[in-house]
């Protein structure tokens, strides 16, 4: 189950007409679609509307009640397959992802269902993972949505404006017969706002109903000659009806006055630092009362060119602000004007840089440029370079495995072998995994996506030498992994290892549960063994390892399957749970056992200061939180020493790195008897007084 | 028009799982239950699992808006943010750089307490950043500095250091709620409400503890050191050899790098003297004051310690030990005993009473291949001094911080002692000609890693 429990937010979805909706964009539109009358969800975790995926497997009772049907989706393939559904059934549907990596996966299954269109409403939710807390390549879902004319809404971030986009496209979709994808950025998804709520809408039209009566019309499929009509239907109907949809409705807004010399269009999502970048420079106010006249685009594809030409004309110059690159709109819009013949300037990316996330201050930059160019406005001064000598101080944080995680004893086993077995070639994967890049570990050569690190090693067909390794994660793995990398392997004969890291859990999205999770999966089946799925598909050398902070043993797996002479791929399992997943189910349990008066055990480690002396090799083989350093208590000595903190969670790894590497004689276990039973405190009282004579002897 | 500020900007600035989220709850709450308005964002993502992550707020008073809209910005923009809070020090010092921090308006709130990242933890010697620098900017840029260690404070209170913050926040002024307002919002939330309460009294209250600077030792109390340290390691003869192998050096500086490196060489760590700290009664209460052990709660202590074929060998007589370490049949049948880490339990008495007769065997230290080796390189690199102090003081002062490289145990010890032997190599081709300059740039690229690279680089280079 997910890394926080969502009972309360479940709850915020029940609530009826006129009430005030408060919490995250993300669950806003969780609501939005309960409102809509959706018939089925599906998607795929990933930040940032892992939330969203969260909250609806959290809401089972619910969605029952409402007749909803929800999926954990397999993939983002299969979540977007599920759309199916609303190609002949007037049924609504939502499905969510991280993009463009969840895009990227989903498009083939978005490429057939644009084509042949929907007829019950599509909406696809897409967290735009760009800008400050993305994790992925910076690219624009803007190209998908042209790519298959799949309309794309960007609304402003806020609640009611998030709503009603929700609403809209629901309309939209139906209006035009083609799927709608609503862009949302990182902060717009962890934006805690209000929205005045609606009633929960039961759908018309369930799936039930659907599978009672099926219908079915060639014309809707992807095949000679109904593939050539979908082309001309999409120019020929959809598109003015999208066109006329959007103008009706005024789902794009004015803010400012009615004329002006000059004016600005921006995309909705940026719409808020615009308006601060305005009043920051006394052309605007709280309230969005700007001194220039601003037209704002909540749907970003199709443009609707008679709104254009009424912006521009009259205006000597038009600022357009569009994030990312290539400029779609700058371009649409420059056509929209030259075929009208409408001498209006355009200035997008000449005074915007074409990369990187439009802050306050680029917009404030840029927004100084243009009025200097076209206005009386003398240019801004430029703001003061940073401080060189404090930009040397604050250290960069990599992102790392956290204190106790199960899979850093896999990568300090990775980095012992290498030491007796050389430098191998690692083909990496996407999750917690991949910090394995970063210090202090430095393994992983390249990762090319999620569940495709077996793939990635594809390529190095082994004749004497080292054999390639791949990393793989559990999520990775039933998301494609199985088949893209491992079933590749057996069907080609590869000789690598692949080891796939079994923590029970989508760990790095959140913890959400999955096949192979060890927990009872309530609505969803789990405790499908990984091992099982490798072997059924033809591997033969295939391990699983319990217990990974078994540094030894680790070790020697890895060196084993590494220097084994049977040919073929080699899986190693390495399975421990998640330990942030871990502590949040153990850690009440054992507080409430401390304070009931129970026997419990707590295991911390620690160093010993008086013998370390500073060398930091167990850091440099662990890196975990816990595991830091502090000032050193000997006068003499100036390095700071090794020091175990409190927030150790007592797996044992910098334990057994300091046994396996022979490195220092500082490391202890401490286990901590809370409540102890009268035996014990007999034993050692009887033992405190003989060590106390000892002491002294 | 209603008083009190139109609008209001906080950013927090933390680590992943330090709590800046419940912080940023918590500011929800207090801004709602006073009737403003509140706007919060956030950044998660994989990025946030140990990295640093931000946290904004804007509140605006309700009664401004008449149910309108308010247009609120989604990140903060330089110089528009009223109060920052940073959960260490360094992410203070990531506010600045951020341009977050303006003279004329903000208010700084920050733990003086450190998280060190990666790349500080893991450097060979120190590699830890300069926090004064970060509170000197501190100062300079902010309006107003709160500083102060709260993770201290909260461990103090059992409680959490957002807590804490929440108190120094509202001790601040910063924001125009009571102390009672955050103190709902804490019990509102009715997540462990009295550690909170009680971690936030402390954060309110929270005086900045007195900074505790360790005095540097004179050289006086150097050698007052090295002697009380000898004589514990072995007796009053080795300390008074301390003693006499010091006479030579008159210059003060060369005297004091000498006096220290020398008593922590003439002390190195072998089996017998890491028996005898592992049994001191003063180590059981540091570890129980490390560990948080409660009143009432037993501990059992099990020290992973893997003394190998090589470690028997140094604490057999010089000969015989030379003889078996290099090699033969004994190494071969013997040395497998050897290959697994040993589980030594100090707090059962057997373990501990093995431990105290190994300790009492240092009396024949003397007498032990090891301490023929050690004292060799110690005679060796007394002679380098000496013969440098008499031309060149700086390139002894130098000379005498090298023993520095010589850490660890086993293959650190030993990769350390190899930079050292390299570096003495290359002092005695070069001369002195350019003696000081030379032996800082060898010792200092011999710190950068761990393995050496850097050193061989710098050698080849000035060979």
């Amino acid at each position: 189950m997910a890394e926080r429990s969502f009972r309360k937010e479940v709850e915020q979805l029940r609530i009826g007409a006129g009430r005030e909706f408060r919490g995250e964009g993300i669950l806003a539109v969780t609501k939005a679609l309960l409102q809509s009358g959706v018939a089925y969800v599906g998607g795929y975790q990933g930040a940032p509307i892992s939330h969203l995926m969260d909250v609806f497997a959290d809401a089972d009772d619910l969605l029952k009640e409402l007749g909803v049907h929800f999926e954990a989706s397999a993939s983002e393939a299969a979540a977007a397959a599920m759309c199916a559904a609303s190609v002949n059934y007037p049924l609504r549907g939502a499905v969510a992802w991280k993009s463009v990596v969840g895009t990227n996966v989903a498009s083939d299954a978005l490429s057939n269902v644009a084509s042949g269109g929907v007829t019950g409403g599509v909406l696809v939710i897409v967290g735009e993972d760009y800008g400050e807390g993305s994790s992925i390549m910076q690219e624009r879902t803007h190209a998908f949505a042209m790519k298959s004319q799949i309309w794309l809404l960007d609304p402003r971030p806020n609640l009611p404006s998030i709503v009603e986009a929700v609403e809209k496209g629901f309309e939209l979709s139906e209006a035009s017969n083609t799927p709608v994808m609503i862009e949302l950025r990182v902060r717009a998804c962890h934006l805690h706002g209000r929205f005045r709520a609606k009633d929960n809408v039961r759908p018309r039209f369930t799936v039930q109903d659907a599978l009672a009566n099926p219908v079915r019309d060639t014309e809707r499929i992807v095949l000679p000659p109904a593939n050539f009509l979908h082309e001309r239907e999409k120019i020929e109907q959809r598109w003015p009806a999208a066109v006329r949809f959007v103008r009706e409705h005024k789902l794009n807004e004015r803010f400012g006055p009615e004329q002006g010399d000059i004016g600005i269009v921006v995309q909705g999502g940026l719409f808020n630092t615009l308006n601060r970048a305005l009043e920051l420079m006394d052309l605007s106010d709280a309230f969005g009362d700007a001194k220039i006249p601003l037209l704002v685009l909540n749907v970003t594809y199709p443009i609707v060119p008679e709104e254009v030409r009424e912006f521009c004309s009259g205006k000597r110059a038009v600022l357009l602000v569009e994030e990312g690159q290539p400029e779609f709109i700058e371009h649409e819009l420059n056509t929209i004007l030259r075929r009208a013949d409408i001498q209006t300037r355009l200035i997008g990316k000449e005074v915007f840089p074409r990369a990187g996330e439009y802050t306050a201050q680029v917009l404030m930059d840029g927004l100084g440029r243009f009025l200097s160019a076209w206005t009386s406005r003398p240019e801004p001064p430029r703001p003061p370079a940073p401080d060189a000598a404090l930009a040397a101080e604050v250290p960069q944080r990599p992102a790392g495995f956290c204190t106790g995680c199960p899979e850093r004893p896999l990568f300090t086993a990775l980095k012992l072998a290498q030491r007796d077995l050389g430098e191998h070639h690692v083909s990496a994967d996407i999750g917690c995994h991949l910090f394995s890049i970063l210090p202090p570990f430095h393994i992983g050569n390249t990762t090319v996506g999620y569940g495709l690190g077996a793939a990635g090693a594809s390529a190095f067909r082994r004749h004497d030498g080292k054999r390639p390794i791949a990393i793989m994660g559990d999520g990775g793995f039933w998301h494609n992994g199985l088949t893209s990398g491992i079933g590749n392997a057996v069907f080609n004969r590869d000789d690598s290892l692949t080891i796939v890291v079994d923590n029970g859990y989508s760990a790095a999205t959140g913890g959400q549960d999955l096949l192979s999770s060890a927990g009872d999966g309530g609505a969803r089946s789990t405790r499908h063994a990984i091992e099982t799925a490798v072997r059924g598909i033809g591997v033969g050398w295939v391990r699983t390892i319990d217990n990974t902070y078994d540094l030894r043993r680790m070790r020697d797996a890895v060196k084993d399957a590494l220097t084994t002479d049977g040919r073929g791929p080699k899986v190693l399992v390495a399975r421990s749970e998640c330990m942030l997943n871990k502590q949040r189910r153990l850690r009440p349990r054992f507080d409430k056992s401390a304070r009931e008066g129970r026997r419990v055990v707590r295991t911390r480690f620690g160093v010993d200061a008086d013998t370390c002396t500073g060398d930091h090799a167990c850091i440099r083989l662990s890196g975990c939180p816990s595991l830091t350093v502090r000032p050193n208590p000997d006068p003499l000595k100036s390095d700071p020493v090794a020091h175990v903190d409190n927030s150790c969670v007592g797996c044992g790894l910098c334990g057994e790195v300091s046994h396996t590497e022979v490195l220092c004689p500082s490391f202890y276990k401490a286990e901590i008897v809370v409540n102890p039973n009268w035996l014990e405190r007999l034993v050692a009282g009887v033992k405190q007084r003989l060590l106390g004579l000892l002491h002294r002897a | 028009m209603p008083e009190g500020p139109a609008r209001i900007a906080i950013a927090i600035l933390a680590l992943g799982g330090q709590g800046g989220g419940v912080l940023a709850d918590w500011l929800t709450a207090v801004g709602e239950a006073a009737g403003y308005y509140v706007q919060a964002t956030s950044v998660p993502g994989v990025a946030q699992r140990t990295g640093s992550t931000i946290y904004y707020l804007e509140l605006v008073p309700e009664e401004r808006l008449r149910d309108r809209q308010p247009i609120l910005a989604l990140m903060p923009a330089p110089g528009d943010v009223d109060l920052v809070v940073a959960l260490e020090l360094m992410e203070a010092g990531r506010a600045i750089l951020r341009g977050l921090v303006a003279r004329d308006r903000t208010t700084l709130v920050a733990s003086t307490h450190r998280i060190y990242a990666i790349s500080e933890k893991s450097a060979v010697a120190n590699g830890i950043a300069d926090g004064a620098k970060v509170l000197a900017a501190a100062r300079a840029h902010a309006k107003d500095l709160i500083a102060f260690d709260m993770d201290e404070l909260a461990a103090r209170n059992a409680s959490a250091v957002s807590a804490a913050m929440l108190g120094a926040i509202a001790a601040s002024r910063a924001l125009p709620f009571s102390r009672q307002r955050f103190e709902d919002a804490i019990r509102a939330s009715g997540v462990a409400v009295d550690a909170n309460l009680a971690g936030f009294a402390a954060g309110y209250e929270g005086r900045p503890a007195a900074a505790v600077a360790t005095p540097s030792l004179t050289t006086e109390e150097i050698v007052e050191e090295g002697v009380r340290r000898l004589t514990d390691y072995l007796d009053e003869d080795y300390a008074g050899l301390y003693r006499s192998r010091l006479q030579p050096f008159t210059d003060p500086a060369v005297k004091r790098e000498v006096a220290r490196a020398l008593a922590l060489w003439m002390s190195y760590e072998d089996v017998m003297r890491v028996a005898q700290i592992k049994t001191r009664a003063s180590r059981t209460a540091k570890v129980l004051a490390d560990i948080g052990a409660g009143h009432g709660q037993i501990v059992h202590l099990t020290e992973y310690m893997h003394p190998r074929w090589e470690e028997l060998c140094d604490t057999l007589p010089a000969r015989l030990g030379a003889r078996l370490a290099r090699g033969g049949l004994p190494r071969r049948l013997l040395a497998p005993l050897f290959d697994k880490g040993r589980h030594v339990r100090t707090t059962s008495v057997s373990w501990f009473l093995a431990l105290r007769i190994l300790a009492a065997l240092r009396r024949g230290r003397r007498k032990t291949y090891r301490f023929a080796r050690e004292n060799a390189g110690i005679e060796a690199w007394l002679a380098a001094v000496a013969g440098a102090a008499q031309c060149d003081t700086a390139a002894a002062i130098e000379l005498a911080r090298c023993p520095e490289l010589i850490k660890g145990y086993g293959d650190t010890n030993a990769r350390g002692r190899s930079k050292f032997d390299a570096i003495m190599q290359a002092w005695q081709r070069a001369g002195t000609q350019r003696g000081a300059e030379l032996l800082g740039r060898l010792r200092r690229a011999a710190l950068e890693d761990e393995d050496g690279t850097a050193l061989q680089r710098e050698l080849r280079s000035s060979a």
